[in-house]
Formats: C-alpha cells, structure tokens, sequence
C-alpha cells in the first residue's frame, strides 16, 4: 500500500463547501459547488464527471490559478510550509512543449522561471526524463515524438521542480485507447517512485476507478460533488483487475451516479 | 536532417536549376522559331549581351539594391518593434490596431507620388516608399504570433508564478520567431515593389528608372536585363531571409508561406 496518512492524522489537501460562480453578462454560472473531501498526503485521488461538472474548475482552484467564492480550501494543513509557487506541477490534456525546446530543455522549464540552480536541476531532469521513459531522447524536438512520448516528457516536467502536489487534466485524454491503458499504468509506477500527491481530472471513470486510491464524482447542471469513493483493490494495480468483480461494482456505483445506466 | 546532402536535397535543386534553364530554352525557341522581331522580345543572349552596352548597370543596381535593402530592413525594425509596443500595452493595440488594418487597405502604390511631393526625390524617398509598403505585413503577422499563446500554457507558468518579462522571454518572443519570419517573406515582395515604383515615379538611378530611360529607345533586350537584374536583387534577400530563419527557427514551427 502506497497511500499513508499525513501525521497527525490531518489531510494535506481539505475542500469544505467549496463553490466557484462565473459571471458572464448578467447571468451567473454556478461552476462548482459543495465540493468537500480531503486529500492524504501521498493519495492519488481521480475527479470524474461529465463535460461542464467544473472539474477543470475545481482542479485551477486548487491550483490557485483563480480564487473560490465560498467554502474552505486548505493546502498542506495548519502552519506547513506548503509554497504554492514551488509545490504545483501540472499537467494537461495537451502536452504543451514549447516547439523550439529540446525535451531536456523544455522539462527544465520550470527549474528557469522558478530560478533554481540549473546545474542540480539538469541532474533531476535527466533522471525524470529516465524514469518518464524518454531516456535517449533528450535532444529531441517535440515534433520528433508521438504523441504519447510527449505526455511523457510533460509529466517528467510537471516534476522537475520537486513539487508536493501534480494537478492533472485529463492528460490522456488526447491518447488512443491503447496508448492510454499504456501511460495509466506508467503513471502508477512513476507515482509510486515518485510519491507525490497527485490530483487527477477524468471523464473516463474507469480510468478513474483504476488509478484513484478515492474518486470523487461530480455531476453538471447543476455542478455539484456527488460522491466521494475510497477505492479498495490491491496495488499495484494491474490491467487483470478491470476484470474484477469489486472494480465493476465501482464503476457501476458512478455510473448510476452520473446518470447512466 | 544530418551532415552532407540527402538525395533528396540534390533532387530538389537540381529540379529548380532545370526548371529555370527550362524556361529560358521556351524563350529562347520562341523567339528564333517565332521570329519576333527584336524590339518586341528580346532572345536570351541579346538580353545577356546587352550588359556590354554602356548603360551603368553597376551603378543602377547598386542604388537598387540599397533602396530595397534599406526600405526592408526598415520595415523589419519598425514592423517588430511596433508589434512589440501593441503586445506589450494593451491601450496602444486597442488604439492602434484598427488604425493599421485601415492603413493595410490603402492601395499603398498610390502613396508613391504623395511620398516624392514629401520628401523630395533619391534614394532615401525609395526607401521611405519600400518601407511603406512592406513594414505593415511584418506588424501585423508579428502582433499575430506575440497574441497566439496557448491559454493553458500561460496558466501553467502562473502556477510558478512567471513574471511577465519572464512569459515574454521564454514563451511569447520565441513563440511569435515564426509568426515574423513569415510576415518578413511576404515582406520582400512588397520591398522590392516599392523601390520599383519610386523610381517609375520620380528618380534619377536604379534599375527601374534605367527601364523607363531605354523605353524610349525600345532597347528591350536592356529593359529585360534590368527587370531581371531587380528580380535577383530580390531573390538574394529572399534568400539571406529563408538562410536566417533556417538559423533561428526549428523546423516543424516555421510557418509555410511560399
């Protein structure tokens, strides 16, 4: 079991209550609300629902990319030393390399604009690279990778900084299906090196059910947070437990959630 | 691509080299097989040969070529660093960007006569004129690339909370290197336009003013040589421009133009 509880028994990440509005023109848009559940330090926790259930939203919350307008968010618990500015890396549905950068210089991106010393930084960024599997290809240009490399090559950027916290959007959802079994499992194993908390948006629930050590389950119109799941199967996980009988309840129980059936 | 030459390099020139001989075969055939009469089109050796006439072609073409190069290298500057000030002060671009796509309307060949009445006749009203003409492309192209940044690459980079200057350096200015060296070829074109028309209008050298000189003496072989000659001028600075951006720009992001 990878998954430990922060000491003391506080939760590194706890949302209570948390509600984002839009506004555009005179109408309001309630975006995300009454999303309440805690992260453990060390967690990977999925976020599913359908397209419009704010998980986006929910996910650049935390990330302090905007402010919320009600409940509470709390990072890294009372007094820690959590810095929002050092301890997020993220990763999106697009890989987001810049063109003109080798993948050695592209991973070492936000080593630059966080002005660390650049010689450790190369040395971390190599061996990210390694465990990314793109060993080989650091002076490669983007254009030269698939499309799955570079999903690789933004997760090994996502961690070059030492971040507590990997915010993930939908990464994988611009894979093919096979392609995307393949990084699930990758991305267990460089979670499970890497130990980093780790919050991941998908509308594939399965994918969900799969990675998640908790799922929490969002619905549209309204957006609101349906459920929160503690997933029990076994780690490491493997493609045979998609087979599993306690899996299938999962998936089902989400399904029902979100309306499908 | 690696060291040497790929045979598909050797291919591609070779193919160009042919292509152009091809052509002046064609002209050649035609004249001696149609018998067109000298004054109407000139055969390829009477247009080579007509760079022994005493006209000053050195001269021409290199007044030509510094009312092309300036007016460009100009309109570069100007064209970048006007982007650069839109880009840079959102006031400026809400302002100035309808302003420009205005200006882009006018039918800028007409300035021609308005521009010598200004500025009095030379090599400098040349330059004024090809820069007029070629700068507002690069600007707009440019402004282009500098506002084309992915939404979600901005919000990546806030997270570690990337200063502006530190947006600009690393994403935006890197990110729009493509956006500018397409706006520069369209540019060349437009440089090399300008300079002819200055000196159709009111001039005393270069090449276009020698063609409307040897016009009254139906020379054509020597008005077909200095059109050629101002074509070359601007293939060299098509060239210098493609060899610069082969340098500056990474493959797979430059922007196909022509």
């Amino acid at each position: 079991m990878t998954a430990q509880p922060a000491s003391g028994g506080e939760p590194f990440i706890r949302l209570v209550g948390v509600k984002k509005v839009f506004r555009a023109r005179r109408e309001e848009f309630l975006a995300v609300s009454d999303a309440t559940f805690d992260v453990n330090e060390g967690d990977l926790v999925s976020i599913v629902g359908p397209s419009g259930c704010g998980k986006t939203t929910l996910l650049k919350i935390v990330a302090g990319l905007f402010p919320h307008d009600g409940g509470t968010l709390e990072i890294g618990g009372a007094g820690s030393d959590f810095d929002p500015a050092r301890d997020v890396g993220m990763v999106f549905q697009q890989p987001l390399l810049l063109k003109w950068r080798r993948v050695l210089e592209n991973v070492l991106l936000p080593a630059e604009i966080l002005g660390l010393p650049m010689g450790e930084a190369r040395e971390r960024a190599r061996g990210l690279i390694d465990m990314v599997g793109l060993a080989g290809h650091e002076q490669k240009y983007p254009y030269e990778l698939s499309g799955g490399m570079q999903q690789r090559a933004a997760i090994a950027r996502s961690l070059v900084h030492d971040p507590r916290l990997i915010l993930m959007d939908e990464p994988f959802g611009a894979l093919d299906a096979l392609t995307r079994e393949r990084m699930n499992l990758e991305l267990l194993r460089i979670w499970e090196q890497s130990r980093k908390t780790i919050l991941f948006v998908t509308h594939g629930i399965a994918e969900a059910v799969f990675l998640g050590t908790r799922v929490v389950v969002l619905t549209a119109g309204p957006a609101r947070m349906a459920d929160r799941i503690d997933i029990d199967l076994p780690r490491p996980r493997t493609l045979d437990m998609k087979t599993h009988e306690r899996f299938g309840a999962y998936a089902r129980h989400i399904y029902h959630l979100l309306g499908v059936e | 691509m690696g060291p040497g030459l790929s045979a598909q390099t050797i291919w591609r020139w070779t193919a160009i080299v042919l292509v152009h001989l091809a052509v002046v075969l064609i002209w050649y055939i035609a004249v001696e097989v149609g018998e067109v009469p000298k004054f109407v089109l000139a055969s390829p050796q009477e247009t080579l040969l007509s760079l022994f006439d005493t006209y000053p072609w050195f001269h021409n073409t290199m007044v030509t070529t510094a009312e092309i190069f300036g007016g460009y290298f100009l309109a570069v500057v100007v064209g970048v660093g006007l982007a650069l000030l839109f880009s840079w002060f959102r006031t400026v671009d809400t302002l100035l960007m309808p302003l420009v796509v205005s200006l882009n309307m006018i039918p800028k060949v007409a300035l021609g006569p308005l521009i010598i009445v200004w500025f009095d006749y030379g090599i400098q009203t040349n330059i004024i004129i090809a820069f007029s003409i070629s700068f507002l492309p690069i600007l707009i192209t440019t402004a282009r690339g500098l506002r084309e940044v992915e939404p979600d690459l901005i919000d990546l980079v806030r997270t570690l909370r990337a200063t502006r200057r530190q947006i600009f350096v690393k994403i935006q200015l890197p990110g729009s290197l493509p956006y500018i060296f397409s706006g520069m070829k369209v540019a060349v074109v437009l440089a090399v336009a300008g300079a002819v028309v200055g000196e159709i209008i009111a001039s005393d050298s270069g090449l276009a003013y020698l063609i409307g000189q040897v016009q009254v003496t139906l020379d054509t072989a020597a008005m077909m040589m200095a059109v050629i000659l101002i074509t070359l001028v601007g293939v060299a600075l098509y060239l210098i421009v493609l060899g610069l951006e082969r340098l500056v720009v990474v493959r797979d992001a430059r922007v196909e133009t022509v």
